[in-house]
């Protein structure tokens, strides 16, 4: 069996599978639950300075969006930080720490921006024993208000400032969670970077309002009639973070750099995705919050099965191992030509790749009066959208043709060679092969 | 003393009030909202689906199960009342495992269709609830027309003939619209006097006057009728019952299927309904399994089904078949009565086994013996009473695609016609086509 203990900036979990900051971690209680039930590690939930905490709103936090039977694909929240006394959540962190000195423990800040702020909360973060911090740029709603969350992670100067009062004014490791509200996630991770921050975590909630009510036209949650966009998480923010984090990963300046992956992990396939697009560790929080503490369960057997299958022995095994898959759309190889192929056996008679391809792109699927569904050589530009709609896995495939063959749709041989749109006759700015 | 499964002879209440209750409660429950959205979600919206071409009224399956799924059943309703009036009954009754699930393309896949018939019924259900009549009565065309029958065929005829702005009378022989919905079909598929609901519903769309106990060949003439209308639809079913042709036919404890389901159906407590206590169908098609299940329903200790050729030329669908022997009915095949045995009343069936050479039937001279207190007949009916002057083909009136007679101005649909497959969907389809061809007719002046 495959050995899922990671080492993530030194800090050693015997899973990669980490709760992430969010209503799950806020308590003792919850966080012992946790750990028995077998989390490798929390980021507990984000605490605020001394003094009064925050108030959260007293109806709706939480609105959602479904899949069929009620499958929960996406969650929003207006909650804020945690709404406790600093002291209870300091006692207690440090209490569980000890109970669980093998598990991580993360302690989520988001004090105001002002250095003094930092300097009062750090040295009581380090008293409590915790692993490291981790500092919330990101929550989207209601703080972001009050300058900070959010509002600091869209400003790549003010995380750079941040990230560098907390590491003169702190001994362990610094994780800047970034917001992906943003239109390049490459800045504030340099920014981060530059102010010496030992990693990453991405991606924090998305702004959203999840529905309207369309009786009382209050977006929903709904508070009085009224709503705020919250934050988005859950299955479907998946392929966003999975972006975002690639372009970390890949990108010259943040390259190898330390990464805990966060968005919609559901699975231990996701978790793998994750990690094979350079992350050290993953964060869950949403599928924890739909179905409980158990489904890591699930991902660790998971992990585990796939990594004894593939040879992995450990999580470092395959860290970014599909970094380098990712590329730019100009690098993509044209002389690659694919065309999608029905298993007439496997077929059910639908006909949702004939409605798709005839209605919304290239007729290139033929219908019999028997329904016999046929893809047409001729036509097919193999854009997959017959694969993506077809009810029935592996029931359309794209085959690759074979170099020498002709493409009925162009008539041209297929060639051998890569080539790609940098080295196209039709780019103006084409640049000749050497 | 109490009569029970074993007191001889023909007796009502073999068992309890409650039992009898419990047993002819509806045999699907209907739909709670979560159960349709889930449901709903299963269909995957095919293109020209399957589904649709197998319903004899090309209800469009998908866009109906996704309003549903989006949550609008009652546009869902329309979309299906729109192509069949009495959608709420075939949702019911309809043998969807051999017509639009069996299509469905998650049988092919899974073998667990789409449950279209209860998403219909959830759909109609939710309208009607509603008291809601979705559609209106076009300008008056000053056109009448008789419709003689006010059963699916009748019915679906009279309404749209309405919808269209003409004016109908509809005639029945009976003292209840309905037809076979109110007075055959087993009662488990039509709890509630939905039948009668469902007429009251429909009549809605008004410029439907009702004219009941009035029975063509008695009380009404094919040629009064013509010259005082300006079309007649025939849709008066099939009124008689063909004969056993074996011996002691005419004892006692021998009755048609038919009337046995229609006196249950209007039986105003089921405890006061005599059934054997052995009771044996002879039949093979949706009738005698109606009358097996509810006389096993009853009380009734032994009900067997007898067929004179193979199970799998039985009419009745395997899913029907199952749900007898689930009830505890045996069905017993290639048995063929010969006679009828007792004293003036049955207690016996005599068969003899038979062999289906390919040719034809024949008996293989080996007979048994059945107990028998009740044998009720369920080999087809016939039509009965037919005015001169129409065409026959075979045993029912000819008619065209469109429902048009050899007589001009009459029409005729549902069991009494040729084609169909004696369906109450089918019956809907003829009924509502030949209103479209009345309405041509009669709008080309």
């Amino acid at each position: 069996m495959a050995d899922l203990t990671t080492d993530f900036l030194g800090i050693k979990s015997p899973n990669p599978f980490w709760l992430a900051s969010a209503p799950p971690t806020d308590k003792e209680y919850n966080v012992r639950r946790a750990f028995e039930a077998g989390w490798g590690g929390v980021v507990w939930k984000t605490l605020g300075s001394e003094g009064p905490p925050v108030v959260n709103v007293n109806g709706p936090r939480y609105g959602a969006i479904y899949g069929a039977d009620r499958r929960l694909l996406g969650l929003n929240n207006i909650e804020l930080i945690t709404d406790r006394p600093l002291e209870t959540n300091l006692e207690e962190i440090a209490r569980v720490k000890a109970d669980y000195p093998d598990r991580a423990m993360i302690v989520s800040l988001m004090v105001p921006c002002e250095e003094e702020a930092w300097k009062a909360i750090l040295p009581r973060v380090e008293e409590t024993g915790a692993d490291g911090i981790e500092l919330n740029f990101g929550c989207p709603h209601g703080m972001s208000e009050r300058g900070m969350g959010a509002a600091v992670g869209q400003v790549p100067e003010y995380i750079e400032m941040v990230t560098r009062w907390c590491k003169e004014n702190y001994s362990k490791p610094v994780i800047v969670k970034l917001t992906p509200n943003i239109t390049d996630i490459r800045k504030p991770a340099m920014a981060a970077k530059n102010g010496g921050a030992d990693a990453v975590s991405l991606i924090n909630t998305i702004n959203s309002i999840t529905s309207v009510d369309l009786d009382t036209m209050s977006p929903e949650p709904s508070i009085d009639g009224k709503g705020s966009h919250g934050g988005y998480c859950g299955p479907a923010v998946k392929p966003i973070a999975l972006s975002m984090v690639s372009e970390i990963s890949r990108h010259v300046e943040t390259r190898g750099m330390p990464i805990s992956g966060i968005g919609g992990i559901t699975t231990w396939r996701d978790a793998a995705e994750y990690i094979s697009l350079g992350c050290g560790n993953v964060q869950v929080c949403t599928a924890a919050m739909t179905y409980g503490f158990k489904v890591v369960q699930e991902m660790i057997s998971g992990l585990s099965d796939w990594m004894d299958e593939k040879g992995h022995t450990n999580v470092s095994d395959f860290v970014g191992q599909a970094v380098p898959n990712v590329t730019d759309w100009q690098y993509l190889n044209l002389n690659y030509v694919t065309k999608a192929r029905i298993d007439q056996d496997a077929c059910i008679k639908c006909g949702r790749c004939y409605a798709a391809c005839e209605d919304t792109s290239h007729q290139a699927i033929s219908m019999s009066s028997d329904r016999v569904f046929e893809v047409i050589d001729a036509e097919c530009v193999a854009c997959n959208l017959c694969v993506d709609v077809c009810p029935v896995e592996n029931c359309i495939t794209m085959e690759e043709m074979a170099p020498g063959t002709v493409d009925p749709r162009t008539g041209k041989v297929v060639e051998e060679e890569y080539a790609n749109w940098t080295t196209h006759p039709n780019n103006p700015g084409a640049v000749a092969a050497e | 003393m109490a009569n029970t499964q074993l007191t001889p002879g023909i007796a009502a209440g073999r068992i309890g009030a409650d039992e009898i209750a419990q047993n002819f409660d509806d045999l699907h429950a209907p739909f709670e909202p979560h159960e349709a959205a889930v449901a709903s979600d299963r269909c995957y919206f095919c293109y020209d689906a399957p589904c649709i071409t197998a319903c004899p009224t090309d209800i469009d399956i998908p866009l109906f199960i996704r309003q549903i799924q989006t949550g609008t059943p009652e546009a869902a309703a329309k979309t299906i009342l729109e192509q069949n009036i009495l959608g709420g009954m075939c949702a019911r009754v309809c043998p969807t495992e051999t017509l639009c699930e069996e299509a469905c393309v998650r049988e092919m896949a899974e073998g667990k269709p789409v449950e279209i018939g209860r998403l219909q019924r959830y759909a109609t259900d939710t309208l009607m609830a509603q008291g809601v009549h979705p559609f209106t009565r076009a300008a008056s065309t000053g056109k009448t027309v008789a419709v003689v029958g006010a059963g699916p065929a009748g019915l679906a005829c009279a309404h749209r003939l309405a919808m269209k702005g003409h004016d109908v009378v509809l005639y029945d022989a009976r003292p209840k619209a309905g037809g076979l919905n109110e007075f055959g079909i087993a009662a488990y598929k039509s709890t509630d006097e939905f039948a009668a609901r469902e007429v009251d519903w429909l009549l809605q769309i008004g410029g439907i006057e009702m004219k009941l106990g009035q029975r063509l060949g008695s009380d009404l003439d094919l040629a009064t009728l013509r010259s005082t209308h300006d079309a007649v639809f025939l849709g008066v079913g099939l009124g008689g019952v063909n004969a056993l042709r074996a011996k002691g036919e005419d004892k006692a404890g021998v009755e048609d299927a038919v009337s046995f389901i229609a006196d249950l159906r209007q039986a105003e407590d089921l405890t006061n309904l005599p059934v054997g206590r052995n009771v044996v169908v002879i039949g093979g098609g949706m009738t005698a399994v109606d009358a097996a299940v509810q006389s096993k329903l009853l009380g009734a200790e032994t009900v067997t089904i007898a067929y004179r050729r193979g199970q799998d030329r039985m009419s009745a669908s395997r899913y029907e078949q199952d749900l007898a022997t689930s009830k505890g009915v045996r069905i017993l095949t290639n048995a063929q009565p010969v006679a009828i045995h007792g004293n003036g009343t049955a207690t016996e069936v005599e068969f003899e086994y038979t062999a289906d050479s390919g040719q034809g039937l024949t008996g293989t001279g080996e007979t048994f013996r059945l107990p028998a207190d009740q044998v009720f007949k369920a080999i087809g009916q016939t039509l009965d009473g037919m005015p001169d002057g129409l065409t026959l083909s075979g045993s029912k009136i000819a008619v065209t695609a469109a429902g048009r007679t050899s007589l001009d101005d009459v029409w005729a649909g549902g069991d009494c016609a040729e084609g169909g497959d004696d369906l109450t969907v089918t019956a809907v389809a003829e009924g509502r086509d030949a209103a479209e061809d009345i309405h041509r007719k009669l709008s080309a002046g």
